[in-house]
């Protein structure tokens, strides 16, 4: 895998102009990312009502897988229902670890983009992290925190809190 | 691609056939995505030449058993073949005694070995660790967790916007509750050299033993202990040219004489009963266990191997290369060089305007070059640039011209790539 390849356009575009980018005000739920190994630290919070993911924002500091496929995470999974964000999240992390084909039937749609990402072992992790966080945030139980009990990927630090 | 401005070449050392050298390092001709390997990457680890791979080859083929032990032909070939590597180290670090020579597992080991040794006899509340901001993680937190441990306090030298301590500072912080001084010989980070001799002598006048973490000291210069005068001197043989998993504390004698064991075990003691044990003496004292022999034997080979090529004509190399890479990296529109001190090892941390540096070490591993990329196990020194990493080449005496002109390509496509 020549990371040209992975480097494409559309990642490059959301590198330059993420969207979503910032915070909500008063999220119902939220999740900091961080790995400390490269140092990509994100932060996702969100807005659920009826069981869907109304409003998603996110921030931080990455390099550019992170931060496009914070971006384009974002953009996939407003509107969606809470189930279907956490099935894009473990389609995403199949396809990112190898597990998942992505010629096979999928809902990741554009995401497929990071398949190439399974052969970089150094930077799955980089892809991988904003879904991390989100999955962190869904899992936050409203009005408590779970501050440290939540850590999908083991050596990296994910803390979610629902307010 | 701009122009390079020719760089003088010093003339005071030979020079080095680097066609000859590189033809010692079988691993320099692999082919990455089709394209050369630019091996960039050697403040990390060095690469081993053939003859330090076929050292430790003879040494399994024809000479391995666990030293100091049996009576037996073999055990007494590998005893002989691990004291003469302690010797030919003691001999190229110029310390007093071999048995000033102690291996460890590596530099981190051996700081940890002091931290230990010497924190524990003769550090206590209220006192203070000077260590610099430039400082390894390595250099830091056994020293954090001693003064954790002993209600003492670590305190930091600054450093510039160069990348220099600053020394005036650093004389003021030496005072009466000052217990030790560890300092890096080189920055990994920034490629610094300190001005290790007169941070020794300033602390010395104060009656105050001075660690030198030289890591990436030893591998690129001439050094000798008993000119710098140092307490103790860590570094790691893998980033020399030899092995993983071997390093070496030197510690004056004086010192290791009235230091703790860091661990107990076998080889480390006169006698073992119930009711108590009489350590060895040292260097045996603080080597618990059985060691890496062929490591350290291979670190031997690797002493050889430098000096055969010589370390005056490996720090001239290198000073070209560091030149040459660093007018070359300047030259380009957007590109940040951290670590611009004028008295500097081949170093060379960087950043791409707009561009995280592992998006540019994964473009550059497509073009064959190799640099680390991250912060360096040095966080407080990307705090103090105000940059979360850096992408860092480092040279060594098998790199050329060329890899860096390779390298300057690289990063001129990373450009291209994020536009």
């Amino acid at each position: 895998m020549k990371s040209k390849q992975l480097y494409q356009e559309v990642i490059l575009d959301h590198n330059k102009k993420p969207r979503n980018w910032g915070h909500l005000d008063a999220p119902s739920h939220k999740a900091e990312g961080l790995n400390p190994l490269c140092g990509d630290h994100i932060w996702v919070s969100l807005n659920v009502a009826d069981d869907r993911v109304a409003e998603i924002a996110f921030e931080g500091q990455s390099c550019a897988i992170c931060k496009a496929s914070a971006s384009m995470m974002t953009t996939k999974v407003k509107g969606k229902r809470v189930d279907e964000a956490e099935q894009l999240v473990d389609e995403f992390r199949g396809m990112t670890t190898g597990s998942l084909d992505a010629s096979q039937q999928n809902h990741l749609g554009h995401l497929t983009v990071f398949e190439g990402v399974k052969d970089l072992p150094s930077r799955v992790k980089c892809a991988v992290l904003p879904w991390h966080t989100l999955h962190a945030a869904l899992h936050a139980e409203a009005s408590t925190s779970t501050e440290g009990e939540e850590d999908p990927v083991p050596g990296s630090g994910i803390a979610a809190s629902g307010s | 691609m701009s122009a390079i401005p020719a760089v003088k070449i010093r003339s005071a050392a030979r020079a080095i056939d680097v066609a000859r050298v590189r033809a010692d390092f079988p691993i320099l001709e692999t082919k990455v995505n089709g394209k050369p390997l630019a091996y960039l990457d050697s403040a990390a680890s060095a690469q081993m030449p053939q003859q330090v791979i076929d050292r430790l080859t003879r040494y399994h083929t024809s000479e391995h058993a666990n030293i100091h032990r049996g009576v037996h032909y073999l055990s007494e070939k590998a005893t002989d073949a691990y004291e003469a590597a302690r010797a030919k180290i003691r001999k190229f670090i110029n310390a007093t005694e071999d048995r000033e020579v102690i291996f460890t597992r590596g530099t981190t080991n051996a700081i940890n070995t002091v931290a230990h040794g010497f924190g524990r006899a003769f550090v206590g509340k209220g006192d203070e660790i000077l260590v610099s901001h430039m400082e390894h993680h390595s250099n830091i937190v056994p020293w954090q967790m001693l003064c954790e441990e002993k209600g003492a306090t670590l305190k930091v030298i600054p450093i510039d916007d160069l990348g220099q301590l600053v020394m005036d500072e650093y004389r003021e912080l030496l005072g009466p509750r000052t217990k030790l001084v560890a300092v890096a010989h080189v920055s990994n980070a920034l490629g610094t050299i300190n001005p290790i001799k007169e941070v020794i002598a300033l602390a010395h006048a104060q009656g105050i033993p001075v660690l030198v973490d030289g890591a990436q000291g030893v591998p690129h210069m001439k050094v000798d202990m008993q000119d710098l005068d140092c307490d103790f001197y860590a570094f790691s043989g893998h980033k020399m040219c030899g092995p993983t998993g071997i390093g070496i504390l030197y510690g004056k004698a004086s010192w290791l004489e009235k230091m703790q064991p860091y661990e107990g075990g076998g080889d480390m003691i006169m006698s073992v009963s119930f009711e108590k044990t009489t350590y060895n003496t040292i260097p045996y004292k603080f080597e618990a266990g059985t060691p890496p022999i062929a490591a350290a034997i291979g670190l031997g080979a690797a002493v050889d191997y430098l000096e055969s090529i010589g370390m005056d004509a490996i720090s001239a190399h290198e000073h070209n290369l560091i030149a040459y890479g660093t007018e070359a990296l300047s030259a380009i529109d957007g590109v940040r060089i951290y670590g611009t001190a004028p008295h500097k090892a081949a170093v060379l941390s960087f950043n791409i305007e707009g561009v995280h540096a592992h998006d540019v070490g994964t473009i550059l591993n497509d073009e064959g070059v190799a640099v680390r990329t991250g912060h360096h196990c040095a966080q407080p020194v990307m705090q103090r640039f105000g940059v979360p990493a850096t992408a860092r080449a480092s040279f060594y005496l098998y790199n050329t011209v060329e890899e860096i002109d390779q390298l300057v390509a690289a990063v001129r496509r990373v450009q291209e790539i994020f536009g």
